[in-house]
């Protein structure tokens, strides 16, 4: 039998990750959405309106961009998907306006949502404007005090912030906390959940919605090259969304190698992480059964990288199959690494990208270029949520002061 | 019959009473004191949580208590290890409560026998949904002796009741609506699902759960359901405690006495 890396069991699993692990209080909520997402997305009417919203609002397809400099210094054909240009300045607002279209059609008046570094958030509060529905993002105590501008962007597009202060007060506890919201609220509300990751079907719902992002690239490189598939795609991995959408329609093409790239932090063993696969081990967590960074105990623990972004102990468990099978290559940048990559870009190629994205360009460093290979890299984001810590890198090298 | 069906006394007067406990709160032996109060005291059933960092079913209350416990240095195999020791001094049946990821990594199957082995009746597990149940789990809970008890909400079809009482043992958890553990309850809406939960004549008594705090809300959910489930309430009442012995006792006297 012909398996597929695209879709998973109808319990939701890839291999032998995924499922739904939720308390029962939850099950009216993810059974709703188990037996009508599949239907909704096909029906002409909404695959309309999604396509009309990527396309004038979101300002898609975005462009598949040969990084000429950057190419001639690995001495390859480097693409970059520029997913960076979406409004709302990353590939979060795909899924956002997919989710969105579906609470309406399932008759939600009410949008939770959960936010690290407030891309999500920002991304969920954008449509929930454009749709005049009640938004309540639920974000980490740390995280609000580290990401300012995003906490005011979502105020302004009129999106409640709530602090999570349980636990280690950082996205896991945001997502809990939008879990309990939820558990609380079993009628009205839709949770947009923000990567590929929780209970089935949102890994499947939400890879479907970035699926986009492969989906244009095949085309855009077909009119470029005369080819469809690349030799490489590579795409930085928090719970995995871009990553799973750069790769999607890739998955069952043996010949394309997929790279995923997690945060190493200060070093995958300096206690500083948040390289899931490299440290840990399968377990349940947000609902589904995964690869899970956790004490002996299983206990959760608190992962670290630079970028808000990538800083999650999980990973999606479309991902957690794509590393057991081997299916994908898994790779890990640093802090340090991922800082300077940013700037080799913004350097060469006048683009700053966003901390997460820096993360998928840190990798080309470590791969075993072939001269002249092609390569699409997916530029999940711009680098405007990260000047504070690109500016500690200018104090730091050049004495420039921003005060 | 199981040891916790043993509890069912018909006609037994003023209802089950189920307390639930984290272990290590509030301090990592606290154990060893209070259940043995808990039997003394006149609960028919413990309730003991595992602490775990991700309890997404729980309110504050109980999130705090197992902040505090792993903070203590709680952890699963200890738990084990202190209910070996106190099994000996319990009568009273004891029920485990946790999410299934600690479960996974200290390994079901080893889990299942060794919470056997310290006098453990039986499981609730709430993140252990009805699929994994039959298709994996559910062999291994009842080839070692435990009951395992699922939950069930007033959103909770009556079809799916039927289903979920029928693979249950010991008792079914009638959470009393849709909610985290500790919210405040409008006690006449749970009257109205117990009274539904009751006519269905299922196979096994049932416990209401989530927001009973007090002796009004135990004889209301008493006076239709077979027994209820108080946790919150009665880890507020342990909070700063110096002596969580006489502290249950006084709880429990405050429930019913
Ligand atoms: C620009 C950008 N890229 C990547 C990510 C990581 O998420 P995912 O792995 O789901 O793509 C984020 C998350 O906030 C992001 O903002």
């Amino acid at each position: 039998m012909e398996t597929s890396y695209q879709h998973p069991s109808p319990e939701g699993y890839y291999g032998r990750f995924g499922g739904a692990y939720i308390p029962e209080m939850l099950f009216p909520n993810v059974e709703e959405l188990q037996a009508r997402y599949l239907q909704i997305m096909e029906e002409p009417a909404f695959r309309q309106e999604f396509n009309e919203l990527l396309r004038d609002y979101v300002g898609r397809p975005s462009p598949l961009y040969l990084a000429r400099r950057l190419s001639q210094a690995y001495g390859v054909q480097l693409y970059l998907k520029r997913e960076d240009l979406n409004h709302t300045g990353a590939h979060k607002i795909n899924n956002t306006i997919g989710q969105i279209l579906l609470a309406e059609r399932l008759g939600k008046k009410r949008i939770i949502a959960e936010t690290g570094a407030g891309q999500h958030g920002v991304a969920t509060a954008t449509v929930c404007a454009l749709k005049g529905l009640e938004c309540i993002v639920y974000m980490g105590e740390k995280d609000i005090e580290r990401q300012a501008p995003n906490v005011a962007r979502m105020h302004m597009l009129g999106a409640k912030v709530i602090p999570a202060t349980s636990g280690s007060k950082t996205l896991k506890d945001a997502t809990n906390e939008a879990i309990r919201d939820w558990i609380n609220h079993p009628h009205d509300t839709h949770y947009i959940i923000g990567s590929v990751v929780g209970p089935h079907p949102y890994p499947d719902m939400v890879a479907r919605f970035q699926s986009i992002i492969s989906e244009e690239t095949r085309w855009q490189l077909k009119e470029k090259t005369g080819r469809e598939t690349p030799d490489r795609v590579i795409a930085c991995v928090g719970g995995g969304s871009n990553a799973a959408g750069a790769f999607y329609h890739f998955l069952d093409e043996p010949q394309v190698e997929l790279v995923a790239v997690e945060a190493a932090g200060l070093g995958i063993h300096s206690g500083l992480s948040a390289a899931t696969t490299a440290l840990g081990r399968p377990g349940i967590l947000h609902g589904s059964k995964s690869i899970v960074m956790q004490t002996e105990d299983g206990q959760v623990v608190e992962p670290h990288s630079i970028s808000a972004g990538l800083d999650y102990p999980g990973i999606g468990p479309l991902h957690a199959h794509l590393f057991d099978s081997g299916r994908g290559k898994f790779l890990s940048a640093t802090d340090e690494e991922s800082v300077r990559a940013a700037f080799k870009l913004a350097q060469l190629e006048g683009i700053i990208p966003a901390l997460e994205s820096a993360h998928a360009l840190a990798a080309l460093d470590q791969l075993d270029l072939v001269n002249g290979e092609t390569i699409v890299l997916c530029l999940s984001g711009r680098g405007d949520k990260d000047m504070a810590t690109y500016m500690k890198q200018l104090q730091m090298t050049n004495g420039a002061n921003y005060e | 019959m199981s040891k916790i069906k043993s509890v069912f006394v018909p006609g037994k007067a003023g209802g089950i009473l189920n307390v639930y406990i984290t272990a290590g709160y509030p301090q990592l032996n606290s154990l060893a004191e209070i259940l043995p109060a808990l039997q003394d005291g006149g609960a028919d059933l413990v309730e003991i949580g595992i602490p775990y960092s991700d309890p997404l079913a729980d309110g504050p209350v109980i999130q705090h208590s197992s902040t505090v416990a792993l903070a203590n240095g709680m952890t699963l195999q200890l738990l084990l290890e202190q209910l070996s020791a106190l099994k000996d001094r319990l009568t009273v049946p004891v029920i485990l409560m946790g999410y299934m990821n600690s479960v996974m990594q200290y390994g079901f199957e080893k889990f299942c026998a060794d919470a056997a082995a310290a006098g453990v009746s039986g499981l609730i597990l709430p993140d252990l949904p009805e699929f994994e149940f039959r298709k994996e789990y559910g062999a291994v809970i009842n080839r070692n002796g435990l009951d395992f008890i699922f939950l069930v909400t007033p959103e909770t079809a009556e079809e799916r009741v039927r289903r979920l009482d029928e693979l249950s043992n010991g008792f079914l958890y009638a959470v009393s609506s849709s909610s985290t553990t500790g919210s405040d309850k409008d006690m006449s809406a749970v009257i109205d699902y117990l009274q539904r939960l009751k006519k269905m004549k299922l196979k096994n008594p049932v416990l209401v759960g989530f927001g009973i705090r007090d002796r009004q809300s135990f004889a209301a959910a008493t006076a239709i359901a077979d027994g209820a489930i108080i946790g919150s309430a009665f880890i507020q009442s342990l909070e700063n405690s110096s002596d969580p012995a006489a502290d249950t006792t006084r709880f429990l006297q405050s429930i019913r006495s």
